[in-house]
């Protein structure tokens, strides 16, 4: 159990082929089910650096220790609200409360909660072995479903964030609210000043998919000096280009169909709370 | 790394031997099987269900998702650990029984330790508030009502 991050590069040294144990949420579901026997661990949860978060200039820096806990209350809660409305529908508060953001992101679940949001924000993903810092967009590192470009020897430490960012929302659809996996999430941030949007997907695909083509559409439809959508046909259109960005599979939670109507739902609902928060949506009649 | 693993637990402030244990076992199945602690119980060994709830450092989680290894030096409190006395129950104890909180017993443990944090935490919840802090927890028997119930109760007496 080392204490610092060179300790964990000793441990991993020593052990190359260990598992890295943050939360334990997903980790030791496999292990109890005998999925896994892991012959060496190495838990992080000691490790001080990975456990704090600190302000930088206008980003949010996170340790990956942070817990979802931490992120859904204050004062992270206020500073990246669109993660935590995401951290919030993590599990139950057992699970919040052990899960970190770190494990998360290296679990690399398609249905991972956090995981639309970084996407969203355009989050860098610090990762660090003994000898070399990397800094890696999020989509560099979730390559596919359960698969990150995580080398040998690297952890992942601390993920970089803006603080306090445009409009955030993050919405999620499963078959109750507490501890459910997503069939479908969406988290959609408005920059205002840059005059963009950005709608990512979660469940929808093998990793979490930008609908890039959807964003581009809804931006250039947008009054942006008055901060309302003129056309409200132009809603309809950014719903289908969402459903046509999707990617979804068939499987025991959802059936594709089902994936692919709530995400271009969730994504259109997403978009008029940003604007209804500004008291600018303009609805047809 | 040997097969086998011996360390030190501190459980309701008693510190426990643990030997010879396999390195992958969860801190439920320490408590239950090798501590004598079966107060947490065993049910989903997958967080779903909330019925091995306990309290690492003054956390609440599920045991079964606690690598036991890695809670070497964290205080831990179990159910067993509640009670005023040996024989005496804590008054959210008493108020699942006297709701009628209680009907097959098998999810009350892990109640009664997240009710516990939650009143520690917040003395005067809303509904909503106590419904979010046990939406961990499943019960199968009593549709919650009247475990509602008891909250409550513990609520309005403790302001009393």
């Amino acid at each position: 159990m080392p204490a610092s991050l060179e300790e964990a590069f000793d441990a991993l040294e020593q052990h190359p082929d260990a598992q890295l144990l943050a939360g334990g949420t997903d980790f030791m579901v496999e292990v109890n089910y005998a999925h896994r026997r892991p012959t060496a661990i190495v838990c992080l949860g000691k490790v001080e650096e990975l456990r704090r978060w600190r302000r930088d200039g206008t980003d949010v820096v996170l340790g990956a220790g942070v817990t979802h806990s931490e992120i859904e209350t204050p004062p992270l809660c206020d500073l990246l609200p669109g993660l935590a409305q995401a951290a919030r529908t993590v599990g139950s508060p057992q699970i919040r409360n052990a899960g970190t953001l770190g494990g998360n992101i290296a679990t690399a679940s398609p249905a991972g909660d956090t995981l639309p949001v970084l996407s969203a924000l355009d989050a860098t993903v610090v990762v660090a072995s003994r000898h070399e810092r990397r800094n890696l967009r999020f989509d560099e590192l979730m390559v596919g479903p359960k698969r990150t470009s995580l080398r040998p020897g690297e952890i992942i430490v601390e993920v970089r964030l803006p603080a306090s960012f445009g409009s955030q929302e993050f919405l999620k659809v499963g078959t109750r609210n507490a501890m459910v996996i997503a069939v479908a999430s969406t988290a959609l941030v408005v920059d205002w000043e840059g005059r963009s949007v950005r709608c990512a997907l979660g469940s929808v695909g093998p990793v979490v998919i930008r609908a890039t083509q959807a964003e581009q559409f809804i931006a250039s439809k947008i009054n942006w000096p008055e901060r309302r959508l003129p056309d409200p046909g132009a809603l309809a259109e950014f719903t289908s280009l969402v459903r046509a960005a999707a990617r979804p599979i068939d499987d025991h939670r959802s059936t594709a169909d089902y994936r692919r109507h709530a995400a271009g739902i969730c994504a259109t609902r997403a978009l008029e709370r940003s604007f209804a928060d500004n008291h600018l949506v303009e609805r047809a009649s | 790394m040997s097969e086998t693993i011996d360390y030190h637990l501190k459980v309701n402030g008693v510190v426990h031997e643990v030997v010879e244990a396999w390195l992958g076992e969860s801190l439920l199945y320490v408590l239950r099987e090798r501590l004598g602690l079966p107060g947490s119980k065993n049910a989903c060994i997958q967080g779903e269900c909330g019925s091995c709830t306990v309290l690492l450092d003054g956390r609440l989680v599920c045991s079964c998702l606690v690598l036991a290894a890695s809670a070497v030096g964290c205080d831990i409190v179990t159910v067993e650990g509640l009670s005023p006395r040996d024989d005496g129950l804590s008054d959210i104890q008493a108020a699942f029984l006297a709701e009628g909180g209680v009907q097959c017993g098998f999810c009350t443990p892990g109640f009664i330790v997240s009710v516990h944090d939650l009143l520690s935490r917040n003395p005067d919840p809303t509904e909503l508030e106590v419904r979010e802090a046990v939406s961990g927890n499943l019960c199968r028997c009593t549709g919650y009502g009247r475990i509602l119930a008891a909250v409550r109760s513990v609520q309005q007496a403790r302001q009393r």
